[in-house]
């Protein structure tokens, strides 16, 4: 299983701005290895945040995403201490999701 | 048979049957880009997946940096000012497999991403918008010094 997502949440003013950096190989499936094989294609596909049970974004990537990709984006209505969910999902079917709190 | 008619009888018939199995709801079955879309290989084919041409419009516009030092990690980003954005797509042209990311923002979602791409080689990285049905985009052309795609 990959290592724990760092989430980063932080309130100013009304806007919560969402920091997110997912740990995962994102092979395209387009590089090959020292012995000329190919290297199959294994990358994060779908990424849903939620906070206070609400979608807040989905977000769909291909492998043209930087390995161990980075994602931050900004929403409204979100207090301090709520929580902010994030879920990936591959093309494998593995999944993770991990939490943080709104500072 | 073509393999994009294939495709297209795939999915337009996989999520007819989910729809009807109710495990999907309508809304979900119409969702603008699903995966398969994802693997187009040519611009032109990306746009068409997006749903059609984009106007220019000066109040979306993509951040990514003018000389990129390394290929494989490229900051990029997207804002729209356009009211009732809903979408945001990242496509960069000249990949293997140009469109990057797409964004759905519901609302009290600030239209405002950022992420890191691959980029095989120099580029022009576009940002198309979806907002109140409409598509809009602008364009920014990234140099790359070392390619990031491999091979």
């Amino acid at each position: 299983m990959a290592d724990p997502m760092r989430i980063r949440a932080a309130l100013a003013g009304d806007e919560v701005t969402v920091r997110v950096l997912m740990s995962h190989p994102m092979e395209a499936g387009n590089r090959k290895d020292a012995a000329g094989a190919t290297i199959p294609a294994h990358f994060i596909k779908d990424v849903e945040a939620t906070s206070n049970g609400k979608s807040v974004l989905k977000a769909m990537f291909s492998g043209s995403v930087s390995q161990n990709p980075f994602l931050s984006f900004k929403f409204k209505g979100g207090a301090k201490g709520d929580k902010v969910v994030v879920k990936w999902t591959d093309n494998k079917g593995e999944s993770r999701t991990d939490e943080a709190a709104i500072a | 048979m073509n393999n994009s008619r294939r495709v297209a009888l795939k999915t337009t018939g996989a999520f007819a049957t989910l729809v009807s199995l109710g495990i999907i709801t309508q809304s979900q079955a119409q969702a603008a880009v699903d995966h398969a879309s994802f693997q187009v290989k040519t611009l032109q084919d990306a746009l068409k997946a997006i749903g059609g041409t984009a106007a220019t419009s000066d109040q979306v516009s993509v951040v990514s940096p003018d000389i990129a030092e390394n290929g494989a990690v490229v900051p990029v980003g997207a804002t729209s000012k356009l009211p009732n954005t809903t979408e945001i797509y990242l496509i960069v042209e000249k990949n293997p497999a140009p469109l990057s990311a797409g964004f759905m923002i519901p609302a009290g979602t600030v239209a405002d991403v950022q992420t890191r791409l691959k980029m095989g080689q120099s580029t022009n990285v576009i940002a198309v918008v979806k907002a109140d049905g409409k598509l809009f985009s602008a364009t920014k052309e990234t140099k790359v010094t070392l390619g990031g795609c491999g091979g």
